[in-house]
């Protein structure tokens, strides 16, 4: 009976140790993302009544021009930025020897990653203006003659993007395999050297396996935020010029904040939830099935 | 004659390997100029008046503060950086408190519920914070706290990352300590004050790092909320002074220096504990 008491008191002391936070997750996580979904399904904009107009919001935007520029833009950013990322193994590769003054570059190239995109856009926004540094650089060595539009020409603002998705992502992605190579255990290295194996096979045959875990949870997650790729599109180029890098995520926000048009703006940003929440249960299965990642119980 | 053969053999060595490590060395400064050579420029350039900014030559025009003193008295950067530490310790103060406490039961209480709370606190990771967008700001509109520092503190303060951190955390103190608390009769809340906070001040302190940086520089949420630039916290402001005055690069080089420098010194102070908590996001 007692122990029955304790066992009551001691659920509503737990219930209010996580009141609190609960309050704010509820009202800010739980009710935006469960209520975007029937907003999907409605007209809902400042001006009008709001009504409930099935599945019109969805295809109006499959026949939207502007939404399917958004979509081809998001898949080219998806086909390019995620691959190349894998390139920061190769980084974790070069930073994981034991030299004087390593951790001193390590931390180097982490620095792009703690800045804010609003910095990181203001420097290379000017960088890569008609008058700056590049273009100078490009111009004197005589590769150019005249400035290159790069963020304001329809066809270089992409890249640009991308370049610069890339520089401030790499760092985050070796520091993740470099964890994943010093979990290796030095000796396994050493036993296939041994047997005869150069660095080189040591490292296709022990070390790639080993970081399998590791390669597809940044696989992963770059490709999740590609799909939503926001911010540098937001404070660089405002999807344009001329539409050159709208993207999805970009536009659905386009949509809500600067036509209003919140329930069409829902309906897109539901499309994009689904996609990036797939892509995430097929990491965590995998985690779940032994790729090593999830020690959670 | 076999030994001078050694000896030309392991010479041999010695000079591959230097060249090897110069080699290696070469690539990491190279690599290094591509990654911090744009802050480099920024910051000098930051210190040049007179010279055309934009270009690369860097040795024309003279060097004073006279950019950051302009960009402070013009363009009201204190009132910025005020605004600024106002929302980021906000938020760090509701997330280490609220999140601290939401840990704790999950760790080391046993009450009904308890798995479907962690499963849904680790959706609320997966699905992406930017499906949310529009209905938060109409949950704000409704709370009447549009343009306020609480509507940009609020959504951006609990965050279900800091709750598994902490929960982590928890998992690590001897249960011992937890038993011998309670034999003692002391109440829950006095149990987790005395006894359980000061165990897990580390992972504390990694919290409060994450969020200070995730603070700082966040831009977006203060545009949707706050209506009178003046509110704007810096790396907000630096987006809408950008976008008016960016024929006066030379402020704009020296505000968005004094943006990033406490960031990149938080880093530098906690890297250790940062890179860990980074790292352990891959198995835990």
């Amino acid at each position: 009976m007692s122990s029955l008491k304790a066992k009551t008191r001691q659920t509503i002391a737990a219930y209010c140790f996580m009141a609190p936070a609960f309050v704010i997750l509820i009202l800010f996580a739980v009710i935006p993302i469960i209520g975007s979904i029937p907003l999907a399904f409605c007209n809902y904009s400042v001006v009008g009544q709001t009504k409930f107009i099935g599945l019109d919001n969805f295809i109006r935007a499959f026949n939207d021009p502007d939404f399917r520029i958004a979509i081809v833009n998001s898949i080219e950013f998806i086909l390019i930025v995620p691959p190349l990322q894998i390139l920061s193994i190769l980084l974790a590769i070069l930073v994981n020897k034991k030299l004087p003054a390593i951790s001193f570059f390590r931390v180097l190239y982490y620095i792009p990653v703690v800045t804010s995109m609003v910095a990181v856009a203001i420097i290379w926004g000017f960088l890569f203006d008609a008058n700056g540094a590049i273009n100078t650089l490009l111009m004197n060595w005589g590769f150019i003659s005249e400035p290159l539009g790069f963020k304001d020409s329809a066809a270089a603002a992409m890249p640009c993007i991308m370049f610069i998705t890339i520089w401030q992502g790499l760092g985050y992605y070796m520091m993740l395999y470099l964890a994943g190579m010093q979990s290796i255990p030095a000796e396994l290295e050493e036993a296939a050297m041994i047997d005869g194996a150069n660095k080189f096979t040591a490292m296709i045959k022990i070390k790639i396996p080993l970081l399998k875990p590791y390669i597809w949870f940044c696989t992963l997650t770059s490709l999740i935020s590609a799909v939503g790729v926001f911010d540098i599109v937001f404070v660089l180029t405002k999807g344009g010029p001329n539409n050159a890098t709208m993207v999805i995520n970009y536009y659905s926000y386009y949509k809500a904040f600067n036509d209003y048009e919140f329930g069409y703006s829902a309906a897109i940003g539901l499309v994009l939830a689904t996609i990036t929440t797939l892509f995430s249960i097929a990491v965590f299965i995998y985690g779940k099935k032994g790729g090593g990642m999830t020690n959670d119980e | 004659m076999n030994s001078t053969i050694a000896i030309k053999k392991s010479t041999k060595k010695k000079t591959k390997k230097a060249g090897s490590m110069f080699f290696i060395y070469l690539m990491l400064i190279v690599i290094g100029a591509i990654f911090a050579g744009p802050f480099l420029w920024l910051f000098i350039t930051s210190f040049r008046t007179g010279a055309n900014l934009y270009d690369l030559n860097l040795f024309s025009g003279k060097y004073s503060f006279d950019n950051f003193t302009g960009v402070i008295n013009f363009m009201n950067i204190p009132q910025y950086i005020i605004n600024t530490l106002i929302i980021t310790i906000g938020a760090i103060a509701l997330d280490i408190t609220f999140s601290s406490l939401c840990a704790y039961p999950l760790a080391l209480m046993q009450f009904p519920g308890k798995k479907l709370i962690f499963a849904l606190l680790i959706a609320l990771m997966i699905i992406p914070a930017a499906a949310g967008l529009v209905i938060s700001y109409l949950t704000i509109t409704y709370m009447h706290l549009l343009n306020t520092f609480l509507g940009c503190i609020l959504p951006c303060s609990v965050g279900s990352f800091s709750i598994i951190l902490l929960r982590q955390a928890y998992l690590g103190i001897p249960k011992e300590l937890m038993d011998a608390a309670r034999i003692d009769g002391a109440s829950e809340l006095k149990i987790w004050s005395r006894i359980m906070l000061p165990e897990i001040k580390p992972t504390i302190t990694t919290v409060i790092i994450f969020d200070f940086i995730g603070n700082w520089n966040q831009f977006l949420w203060p545009v949707i909320v706050l209506q009178d630039p003046g509110k704007y916290p810096l790396a907000t402001a630096l987006q809408y002074l950008n976008g008016m005055f960016n024929y006066k690069f030379g402020y704009i080089a020296a505000g968005t220096i004094i943006s990033i420098i406490p960031v990149i010194i938080v880093f530098l102070i906690f890297q250790k504990n940062y890179i860990n908590a980074v790292a352990g996001a891959v198995k835990g």
